[in-house]
């Protein structure tokens, strides 16, 4: 159990600051490194970089639903169509990319065991 | 080996996964890229602090330091110490704001698009092109950029867009290119010669030219001049009979003593163009006013879209203090006011607009027959880059006249342009035509000698420019390059080949109608005919009906100490004049006579047809939102004229591409030539009945029919009669983002009005800017637009001022006289400095 939470934890907080950076696709390799490095079981790792990556998304996207993008949500959220709620969309969004974390930490935890 | 596939299949997952979210897929957006909070549009949100109350702008290539302050509704006020500076600071704060919309809208001029959304634009980029937009707007930018002052004007303008655009990063691009996937380039004067073509092409585009050769050759001569004649049975002219004539014609250029006989061409009929878009404006003189000064309004009337279709500036530099609308893209004040004058602008609907049907000499297009010796066809080369395909390449043959919109039998986009016809028309001509110059010198205007030297160099579109001055002086001038034309050349396609076909030359600028200071105190326009019977040449044939002019002049008439809220009263008028006119008559002919009661009876009273009578009586003509005898009216009138028309100019009928008699004829034809019921209708015109049927259809059969069918439909539409029939809801005006985008704009907006009334509000179209300029002193302007300043759908100021519109109230619009004054509605200074 300690072992994910410092994964999950390793993968928030250098997922956020990458992205700041880079592309939101760089939290592909920083999954699968961190999973690679220090994963443990292949479950643990896929949920660690699942919610990793999705609260990467989730803590900005809910502020900035706060704070001036809130309208600009609720009309992307109609267009998709998630019926206007803008806070489907944030959850929707982490998601995603929270899949992406996810299958990369997967790879790299199957990875670490076979070793 | 086997150990590695486990991980190797999750990565692989892992990335094509990431792949497809991170890459436009067909229309639908990057979705990771868009959803993504570090650079997706989370961070397009606006807060009060990216609009800070005070601050200093650092702007490359400014050369002093420009002041600006804005209002609670956003409204840039930009006082510059030199013209650079004031264009240049237009042209950043626009593109601040509308960044998107003024690149897209160049995009859509330029037939561009398929670079934004690849293959399925192709068809509308080359039919761009091959009208010419692009080709008119290079021949327009080379005369612009003769001229000192418009090169300064442009260029410096396009320096400030360029300014903005240098400044954005990847994540803070507008909203739209996150969605659509593309990223801005640099901005170009020929950007905003493009915009000015659009507006020509919206404005001046429309043709039947072919319609009415078809016409022509199924009916004959006497039945068109009958039923499509020059000058309409009611008219209400911009320039009224009886305004004396200060100058001598030239010379009209004989027509050929045999009509050109052109091929009948076959193409599919489309949807009409919009007859009603339009606009109105009306100008009292002070003898009419509260102040003793005059009055001026005017509400331009466009397809209602979001980013909205103006922006609102106030520009002080040298010589100038000027407050208006401008198009996001092209420098200046298009209609506005300063402390001395006001102006503005609605449609001409001259013929601008002509098709030479050619003769290749064989099918390879190289040579057309004109003036008895084959001439040679310059062929230009258009390459379109399509997103994700090898570029086109697409030929296209200039003659003399113009380009070949189609030289193929192929897929026609627009369906009124005729197959292997040249085009010719004022949009490409540009010798002398500088529009740019013609608008600063408006805002530069003191009186009437300055509104008159201004406009000698606006060509296209052709626009009825009305005036005011605090001097007391009122006009109004049909303006543009108008060719100089014998009668009803061009009402037909042209022969090609025949040199005396070719346009001759133009009319005088100082020739085009006008009035000045008439003696009723009043001048207005509605885009009806320019001019009454005593205008000495040839301007078309089809305008505008004279509904609203007619309405218009009839309020004017009897105002007495008007002020800005008389005349903003009269803009929400909704008074439906063709219903007045129509609907005693209809009404009356349904219900019968005792004369008439051997020919037809009373409608049984528990029928629809009765139901439907009672509400109609009952209706004072007045499209209000809640109007459901207007909603019935409306249908019925659309469906009585089809009725009436479409057996004898209905493409499924005759096999032929035509069009109906316009409304005016429609009237005329109804009340007075339709026959008495009191005799049956013995004598009535040979086009009321419906030639399909065997038995003979009159006017009563007609308007029964298109009742019940009315009735049917609307029922099967709202349920049984009751509030859901009002008028809004059938009307349904609909104010959409440019890019249709569901949810960024806002569907059935419940207001009054129709394309037909004063508040000529409808489905798509209606009042894009309604202004009031009051010239007592100091000048107070009141003015309005469905949307707001900004273009950024996160923005509160998207679309603040949508409610103000639509319930028919005008801000009072802030004009300031110095960069420091106070005044309780501003809210935020900034200065920009090198």
């Amino acid at each position: 159990m300690k072992s994910f939470f410092i994964l999950f934890l390793l993968i928030f907080v250098l997922a956020s600051l990458a992205q700041l950076l880079l592309p939101w696709w760089v939290v592909l390799p920083i999954c699968l490194g961190l999973a690679a490095w220090r994963g443990g079981s292949a479950g643990a790792a896929f949920v660690a970089g699942l919610l990793g990556v999705a609260l990467s998304w989730w803590l900005p996207a809910a502020w900035l639903n706060g704070h001036g993008a809130g309208l600009l949500a609720s009309r992307v959220a109609t267009l998709l169509p998630l019926g206007g709620n803008s806070w489907l969309l944030v959850l929707l969004g982490g998601l995603l990319a929270g899949l992406v974390g996810g299958l990369a930490a997967l790879a790299g935890a199957w990875l670490r065991v076979r070793e | 080996m086997l150990r590695w596939l486990k991980p190797v299949l999750a990565l692989l997952t892992a990335v094509v996964l990431a792949w497809v979210l991170n890459t436009k897929q067909g229309d639908v957006p990057p979705v990771a890229r868009l959803l993504s909070p570090y650079s997706g549009f989370w961070q397009n949100g606006e807060t009060a602090a990216d609009f800070p109350a005070q601050q200093t702008l650092r702007l490359p290539g400014l050369h002093q330091t420009v002041r600006v302050r804005f209002d609670d509704r956003r409204v840039p006020h930009i006082f510059a110490d030199n013209d650079h500076d004031l264009y240049y600071a237009q042209g950043y704060l626009t593109a601040r704001d509308r960044l998107w919309q003024m690149e897209f809208m160049t995009r859509v001029a330029a037939g561009r698009i398929s670079e934004v959304v690849g293959e399925r634009a192709l068809e509308y980029d080359r039919f761009q092109r091959r009208m010419g937009l692009p080709f008119g707007a290079e021949n327009s930018l080379r005369e612009m950029l003769k001229n000192d002052t418009t090169r300064l004007v442009l260029e410096s303008y396009a320096a400030g867009v360029n300014a903005y655009i240098g400044q954005l990063s990847p994540r803070e691009y507008p909203f739209e290119y996150k969605m659509l996937d593309y990223a801005p380039e640099p901005w170009t004067p020929l950007k905003s010669a493009l915009l000015l073509k659009l507006m020509a092409w919206d404005l001046s585009g429309r043709s039947d030219d072919l319609r009415l050769s078809n016409i022509l050759s199924k009916y004959g001569p006497e039945v068109t001049r009958d039923l499509f004649p020059n000058f309409p049975f009611r008219a209400d002219p911009v320039v009224p009979n009886g305004a004396p004539l200060d100058f001598q014609p030239l010379p009209v250029p004989p027509a050929p003593p045999v009509p050109f006989a052109a091929a009948i061409s076959g193409l599919v009929p489309s949807r009409e163009p919009d007859a009603e878009l339009g606009s109105n404006n009306f100008a009292v003189a002070g003898s009419r006013t509260a102040s003793g000064k005059p009055l001026l309004a005017n509400d331009p009337h466009l397809q209602l879209n979001l980013p909205s279709i103006w922006y609102q500036v106030q520009l002080h530099g040298p010589g100038q203090n000027v407050y208006g609308v401008t198009i996001p893209g092209a420098p200046a004040v298009i209609i506005g006011f300063n402390a001395d004058v006001a102006w503005g602008v609605t449609n001409v609907g001259g013929d601008v607009l002509d098709w030479y049907q050619l003769k290749f000499k064989d099918a390879r297009q190289r040579e057309y027959w004109h003036d008895g010796r084959w001439k040679p066809v310059r062929r230009v080369v258009e390459r379109i880059s399509v997103r994700g395909r090898p570029d086109r390449l697409d030929t296209v043959l200039y003659t003399h006249h113009g380009p070949v919109v189609y030289d193929q039998n192929e897929t026609v986009f627009n369906k009124q342009t005729p197959v292997r016809h040249a085009l010719r028309w004022t949009a490409h001509e540009a010798a002398g035509a500088n529009e740019v110059l013609a608008f600063v010198k408006l805002n530069h205007a003191r009186n009437y000698q300055d509104y008159d030297r201004a406009l000698r160099t606006y060509a296209s579109p052709a626009q009825n420019f009305i005036f005011a001055s605090r001097s007391g002086d009122v006009a109004i001038r049909p303006n543009g390059r108008f060719p100089l034309k014998y009668a009803e050349q061009g009402k037909f396609i042209l022969d090609g080949s025949d040199p005396r076909q070719d346009w001759q030359g133009w009319i005088p600028m100082s020739q085009t109608p006008r009035v000045l200071n008439p003696a009723r105190g009043y001048v207005s326009s509605a885009n009806q005919h320019s001019a009454g019977l005593g205008y000495p040449y040839y301007l078309g044939w089809d305008y505008a009906p004279w509904d609203r002019a007619h309405r218009i002049n009839g309020q004017l008439a009897h105002m007495h100490r008007a002020t800005a809220d008389t005349l903003r009263v009269l803009q929400n008028d909704d008074l439906g004049l063709n219903a007045q006119l129509m609907l005693p008559w209809m009404l009356y002919s349904l219900e019968g006579t005792k004369e008439s009661s051997d020919c037809y009876s009373y409608p049984h009273p528990n029928s629809s047809v009765a139901v439907a009578m009672r509400v109609l009586g009952q209706w004072k003509f007045h499209y209000t939102a809640d109007a459901i005898g207007a909603t019935i009216f409306e249908l019925w009138y659309q469906q009585l004229t089809w009725a009436l028309w479409e057996d004898n100019f209905g493409k499924q009928v005759t096999g032929l591409d035509m069009r109906y008699p316009s409304r005016d004829r429609t009237n005329r034809l109804l009340l007075y030539q339709s026959g008495d019921g009191a005799n049956c209708f013995k004598g009535a015109s040979f086009w009321v009945d419906d030639r399909r049927t065997a038995q003979q259809e009159n006017v009563h059969n007609l308007l029964t029919a298109s009742l019940q069918i009315t009735m049917d439909s609307l029922t099967r539409k709202f349920g049984p009669l009751g509030p859901k029939w009002a008028w809004a809801n059938q009307k349904s005006t609909d104010i959409n983002h440019l890019a249709q985008l569901p949810g960024f704009g806002h569907a059935d907006v419940w207001s009054g009005g129709s394309p037909g009334s004063v508040n000529a509000t409808g489905a798509r179209n209606g009042p894009s800017w309604r202004m009031v300029v009051d010239l007592a002193t100091p000048v107070r302007a009141y003015g309005i637009f469905p949307g707001g300043q900004s273009g950024n759908p996160a923005s509160v100021y998207y679309d603040d001022m949508l409610e103000s519109w639509r319930t028919g109230q005008l801000d009072e619009l802030v004009f300031l006289k110095a960069a420091d004054e106070n005044h309780p509605r501003l809210q935020a200074a900034w200065r920009l400095e090198k």
